[in-house]
């Protein structure tokens, strides 16, 4: 079974990815998977524990599974101040 | 108070908005663009943030600076976008009964900021070369 997440990127990911946002398939049953399969596919230069992620707008951690219709943000080191 | 703006802001506005007849001091924090970092000359910066996740996260953290520092109010606007060097790119304010709280809250929050809130700052170089820099640790090491 298949779940469809809406991806949005910032920063050094955007640049990565080459795109803002798009919606992904995925079967994989964590977050942390999504991240490893996606960073192999697109060449994300950055390794997980670098990175956060968050789900329609809260942190959460890589062990949660993505669910239909998620936000989904993988959030690179920040940098404001 | 938090927000992101796109454009350079009137912090007196800002500043008067604060007045409150309880407070003995008031702090404010401007961040400036500045020429130069990790012995590189910079020529310019930009921002960029998650901003609902942005607002969020720094809802969050004002709440637990009043929570955690006996102060009055505080109030943070961050620039997004390009900003040139002298540019300012934060303001904070922070209102209390005593300084001593004020100045607390002040690197707290800042230290907070710079580790929590999604927003990420591009460097441009005068080499001409750029790069996304994450925040220092509390420590600035410059």
């Amino acid at each position: 079974m298949t779940t469809k997440v809406r991806m949005q990127y910032f920063a050094s990911m955007r640049e990565d990815r080459g795109c803002d946002e798009e919606v992904i398939e995925t079967s994989l049953q964590t977050l942390g998977e999504l991240y490893d399969q996606l960073r192999q596919q697109y060449g994300f230069n950055l390794e997980r524990n670098k990175v956060r992620v968050a789900v329609n707008d809260t942190f959460v951690s890589w062990d949660e599974a993505p669910r239909e219709g998620d936000l989904v943000v993988f959030i690179p080191p920040v940098g404001g101040g | 108070m938090f927000e992101l703006r796109t454009e350079p802001f009137d912090t007196e506005v800002l500043r008067q908005q604060m007045f409150n007849p309880r407070a003995g001091a008031w702090l404010c924090f401007e961040g400036w663009v500045r020429d130069h970092h990790g012995g590189r000359g910079v020529l310019h910066l930009e921002y960029e943030a998650y901003p609902s996740l942005c607002y969020k996260e720094a809802q969050q953290l004002e709440q637990e600076m009043l929570a955690e520092h006996d102060i009055l109010a505080l109030s943070c606007v961050h620039r997004i976008g390009f900003c040139p060097i002298g540019e300012m790119a934060v303001w904070l304010g922070v209102s209390a009964e005593h300084r001593k709280a004020a100045f607390a809250a002040c690197e707290d929050y800042m230290n907070q900021l710079k580790q929590r809130l999604p927003i990420w700052k591009k460097e441009t170089y005068v080499a001409g070369d750029s790069g996304w820099v994450r925040s220092e640790s509390s420590l600035d090491s410059e």
